[in-house]
């Protein structure tokens, strides 16, 4: 068996046991000429944490927005294969990619907010998926959810570019939560942040997969071991290996993630 | 500290761990070299000396703790320190086992052997090559030699059977044969103990080299 098939079985086996939400199958990816992602396959299992680690370069931050069709945005983007969202393709004819992204949500690697008060921040989503509820509470529910609510309850109509960085984050993150979104992509949301906020934003990945399911994507490989269930190690477009996250780290099954989280790659 | 500099010191924790066992290994030595001569001033150098092995043993293991803590090592790295901390902790209980064979040096009386110490020595060989062995597989972390050298823990085990069924029969015809044969006893069981520790070294090193943690030979209980 090559090293290829041995991944791709293992991927299959460690995900076989739990309901998959994302059904990866043989995924191609290209920026015009450049292929970014090579055949792909990988479940992602629900209500877990699935990590995507590698080099840069390797095609984790154009795996995790491919989940989402946020590299629909780039004209030259050319895919290949299937990535079926609880069964249904999502690059099908009859997939509307705004829907999508209202169950699909995501949080970048620099905290992101709009130029509005955190209030309307969180409550943007909300506005344009023409929510009926109740609009504060929803707003409340969410800053809570990404543990903000104590901090800036009495600053709701501050603008949410005076909140600090670490604060910034979970803004983007209750923005996220406030549409109830059944999945959370992450592309590296601690890489700006201190510790302190980062020890926040990983307390909240751990209470949130009670509910949802998140997919990160780190260059922290101690934080894809401390926070994931199950990690993916990609290397120049290719799914390397994807085992439990216990395993991957104490004993991968290839020479070339043993290379890369020990630190002795290229 | 760049990667270069983590594997010089993860090669430098390994070495150390070598030298302790070579120190675990004079003490072994010198102490069945002290029984066989009643040799009670080597005795006491044993004896003195385990205060030292117990000091390195400490030394290595907070090296390893300045390592995980600093350097976060992963995958074989990070079994190679779990491996290092049980394996230095194996020795020091070696090191207390040859200490305690000086400290039997040191209760005996003069009297002639009931028998011929033959047995007691070839224990102690057998022993003593099985540590450097190990510690020598331990350094390249060769899994195949590792789980050999654990197949010889059954002479050692044989040695220390048919030893004691002597001395039993000796202080069955005999009654004032009971203190040295107790003794020689104790002697003999220290050395069968070390040779089951070095066992313990032999999973830690397949443990380092497959990422699965075996228990060699069982079959020997």
């Amino acid at each position: 068996m090559s090293r290829e098939e041995t991944a791709s079985a293992q991927a299959v086996e460690a995900a076989a046991a739990e309901k998959a939400v994302f059904q990866i199958r043989s995924f191609s990816l290209w920026y015009g000429d450049q292929q970014a992602l090579k055949d792909v396959s990988l479940d992602i299992p629900e209500r877990r944490v699935t990590a995507i680690i590698g080099p840069s370069g390797c095609g984790k931050s154009t795996l995790i927005r491919a989940l989402n069709r946020m590299n629909d945005l780039i004209p030259s983007v050319r895919t290949q294969g299937q990535i079926l969202f609880r069964g249904t393709d999502l690059y099908g004819r009859g997939t509307d990619p705004v829907e999508v992204r209202r169950r699909i949500g995501m949080v970048f690697q620099k905290p992101n907010p709009f130029p509005k008060s955190v209030f309307e921040n969180v409550a943007f989503g909300l506005r344009i998926n023409g929510f009926r509820g109740d609009l504060k509470a929803r707003v409340q529910w969410a800053l809570e959810k990404a543990a903000l609510w104590e901090e800036v309850q009495d600053q709701l109509h501050k603008s949410g570019f005076d909140l600090s960085g670490g604060q910034q984050q979970r803004l983007c993150l209750a923005r996220a939560l406030a549409v109830q979104p059944e999945v959370l992509l992450m592309d590296e949301p601690c890489s700006a942040l201190d510790p302190i906020a980062t020890g926040k934003i990983e307390d909240l990945i751990h209470q949130l997969k009670e509910e949802i399911t998140i997919v990160i994507v780190t260059h922290n490989m101690q934080q894809a071991a401390r926070v994931s269930d199950h990690t993916a190690f990609m290397l120049l477009g290719e799914l390397i290996e994807f085992a439990p996250t216990k395993i991957l780290f104490t004993r991968p099954g290839d020479p070339r993630t043993e290379a890369y989280i020990t630190g002795r790659f290229g | 500290m760049v990667r270069e500099s983590f594997e010089r010191e993860l090669r430098r924790l390994q070495q150390e761990v070598v030298e302790l066992g070579a120190m675990v290994e004079e003490a072994i030595q010198k102490a069945v070299e002290a029984l066989k001569a009643r040799d009670k001033a080597l005795a006491r150098e044993v004896v003195h000396g385990d205060a030292l092995i117990n000091r390195r043993r400490l030394e290595i293991e907070e090296r390893c703790l300045e390592l995980l803590a600093t350097q976060q090592p992963m995958a074989r790295d990070l079994r190679i320190f779990t491996a290092v901390l049980h394996i230095v902790t194996d020795l020091e209980r070696m090191g207390d086992h040859a200490e305690g064979l000086g400290k039997i040096v040191l209760r005996l009386e003069d009297e002639p052997w009931i028998k011929p110490l033959l047995d007691i020595p070839r224990m102690r060989d057998i022993a003593v090559a099985m540590l450097r062995d190990a510690l020598q597989a331990f350094v390249h972390s060769d899994a195949q030699e590792a789980r050999a050298i654990a197949q010889r823990d059954d002479e050692v085990d044989a040695l220390h059977d048919q030893v004691h069924r002597e001395l039993f029969f000796l202080m069955i015809q005999n009654p004032r044969n009971v203190t040295q044969a107790t003794y020689l006893m104790w002697a003999t069981h220290g050395l069968e103990r070390i040779a089951d520790l070095v066992t313990n070294v032999c999973e830690r090193v397949v443990f380092v080299s497959t990422g699965v943690m075996e228990e060699l030979n069982v079959s020997g209980e």
